[in-house]
């Protein structure tokens, strides 16, 4: 099946490849997936002040489709709040990349990833600065 | 930047040579082969029995009779797995077969088993062939047929045939082969390697696609089979329907071919073969091969290229036709059952490309896959968060050191 000149662009030219800190307390992480089910997704937040994403980076092992899942989602992330970033559904990733259907799990894995940053920011920021 | 095709396990591009044996049949002798009493019929018929002597000749069979046309080794797969089973039923339901067979025998046999019949389904070892010894365990009183690939279209792996011809042999037990991947590519001799039924098929060896044939021995054992096809008797029986005489013609052709050149083909493919594995061994660290490099088809390499996703790799290697060797296509995914029956680890297998070779690669497209896989690994790998946790983790260095 041939794909969308969407994913291909994304594909080959990546927004946010990279990593932040963990340890960092204003940078959230969500791992979601594993290589042995083919996809495994890295997807970090960092929040300014005002409490906005300034940052997004991710790192995915998977197909095309799941790397410019990946990309689009980070892409989205910056400069939104992070109640704006669990707005984001994957029904938007699938819209933007004209994902087949065989690929609409690819974006579901990039919104659980963005769930999962954004309680892993929480949970820091509950811990309260320890 | 022109297209690379290694992916020659899974069809090859018709040879101009078989072209031209096949166009005049494609044209000016239509002739349907069953007609006798006329010239169009007589000349397609020659055409169909040459090519008829072609096919046996490349396998070693006694005689033309035993040679069967099908619509590909699909179709002769099940001919064998399930009309042989169905003739031999009074004397036994016990087939054995091996786990990494195409799924145009796993599929059969699974039918059977819904028919009454029992199947037993041989493990093979880590680099995929079946170990003697279990195969003797396994035949029992009530065992008719075993079915064991030649080769395998995934890894390469050539199986133990003339050991397992030995061991069916005096038992009384029929030996089937699907020898769709073997056939043209290493040498086959039904007699010396005690098979009974052998499928094979035109498109792996530069024929025509929907074409095959299935060997069935007329002697030491006169081998008996139901036919899934009735209308008209053609074939002795065994499968009837108009010839598709362009068809049979170009797989008579291909394989006079490959028989002629195989000795040739052999020796350049599978130098480029081994030239693709050094280099993207020494390139590209951690990656493993997978398969027997003992026993293997000349032209396959299937590598397990260590924190990238094979279908990721493919997409990343624009101008390469190759494979995966599984498909990231649903929300759970089927790691190749070829893979898993090697012991190959679940977070590995996702990581695996078969790449085939073929007469009509040269030695400047093997350079330029070799480079365009080493850039896109690199390129997947910068990508990768399982490549940055074995960096942290320093479980690279000590694989490379
Ligand atoms: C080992 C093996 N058996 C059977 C087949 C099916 O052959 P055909 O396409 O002729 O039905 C193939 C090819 O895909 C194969 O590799």
């Amino acid at each position: 099946m041939p794909y969308s000149e969407k994913i291909l662009q994304h594909f080959e030219h990546p927004q946010n490849v990279g990593s932040l800190d963990t340890d960092d307390p204003h940078v959230g992480t969500g791992v979601v997936g594993s290589p042995a089910c083919g996809d495994m997704l890295r997807l970090q937040i960092r929040v300014g002040d005002d409490g906005r994403i300034v940052e997004a980076k991710f790192k995915t092992f998977g197909c095309g489709s799941a790397i410019a899942s990946s990309s689009v989602a980070t892409e989205w992330l910056k400069g939104r709040t992070v109640e704006e970033a669990l707005a984001l559904k994957n029904t938007d990733i699938v819209e933007e990349l004209q994902l087949p259907l065989v690929k609409i799990h690819c974006s579901v894995l990039a919104e659980e990833a963005i769930r999962a940053a954004v309680a892993d920011l929480r949970a820091k920021q509950a811990g309260g600065g320890s | 930047m022109s297209r690379v095709y290694l992916d020659n396990n899974a069809t090859t591009r018709l040879d101009p040579r078989v072209l031209d044996a096949m166009m005049p049949y494609l044209t000016d002798r239509f002739g349907n082969a069953a007609s006798r009493s006329h010239a169009f019929g007589w000349e397609a018929e020659e055409a169909v029995e040459k090519a008829r002597e072609q096919v046996a000749g490349l396998i070693g069979a006694e005689s033309t009779k035993e040679i069967v046309w099908t619509s590909g080794a699909t179709e002769s797969n099940n001919i064998v797995i399930k009309g042989v089973t169905s003739m031999y039923a009074e004397q036994g339901r016990h087939v054995i077969t091996q786990r990494t067979e195409h799924k145009a025998v796993l599929d059969p046999c699974k039918f059977l088993e819904t028919q009454g019949s029992s199947v037993t389904v041989l493990d093979v070892d880590s680099g995929g062939r079946i170990r003697l010894e279990e195969l003797e365990s396994a035949i029992r009183e009530d065992t008719i047929l075993v079915s064991v690939m030649f080769a395998n279209n995934e890894i390469g792996t050539i199986q133990p045939i003339a050991e397992i011809g030995r061991l069916c042999k005096p038992r009384g037990v029929l030996f089937h082969t699907d020898a769709t991947q073997a056939f043209g590519k290493v040498p086959i001799d039904v007699q010396a390697m005690g098979i009974d039924l052998l499928s094979c098929s035109g498109h792996k060896i530069y024929g025509p696609k929907g074409v095959g044939a299935l060997f069935v021995r007329r002697r030491a054992p006169r081998v008996r089979c139901r036919p899934l096809f009735h209308g008209g008797g053609h074939e002795r029986g065994f499968r009837s329907g108009t010839l598709n005489v362009p068809g049979i013609v170009g797989l008579g052709q291909a394989a006079a071919l490959t028989g002629a050149e195989m000795a040739a083909d052999a020796a350049r493919i599978g130098a480029l073969r081994d030239r693709l594995w050094t280099a993207l061994r020494d390139r590209i660290e951690p990656i493993t091969r997978n398969g027997d490099p003992q026993h293997c088809l000349p032209n396959t390499l299937n590598l397990s290229v260590h924190y990238v996703e094979g279908e990721g790799l493919m997409m990343a290697c624009k101008d390469l036709a190759f494979s995966s060797g599984s498909a990231c296509t649903s929300a759970s995914l089927e790691p190749s059952h070829v893979l898993k029956a090697l012991g190959v680890a679940d977070d590995v297998a996702p990581s695996s490309i078969r790449l085939s070779l073929g007469r009509f690669n040269t030695a400047d497209e093997v350079e330029t896959a070799i480079d365009q896989i080493t850039r896109a690994v690199e390129r997947l790998r910068a990508m990768s968060p399982t490549y940055e946790m074995a960096l942290q983790a320093g479980s690279l260095q000590r694989r490379t050191g």
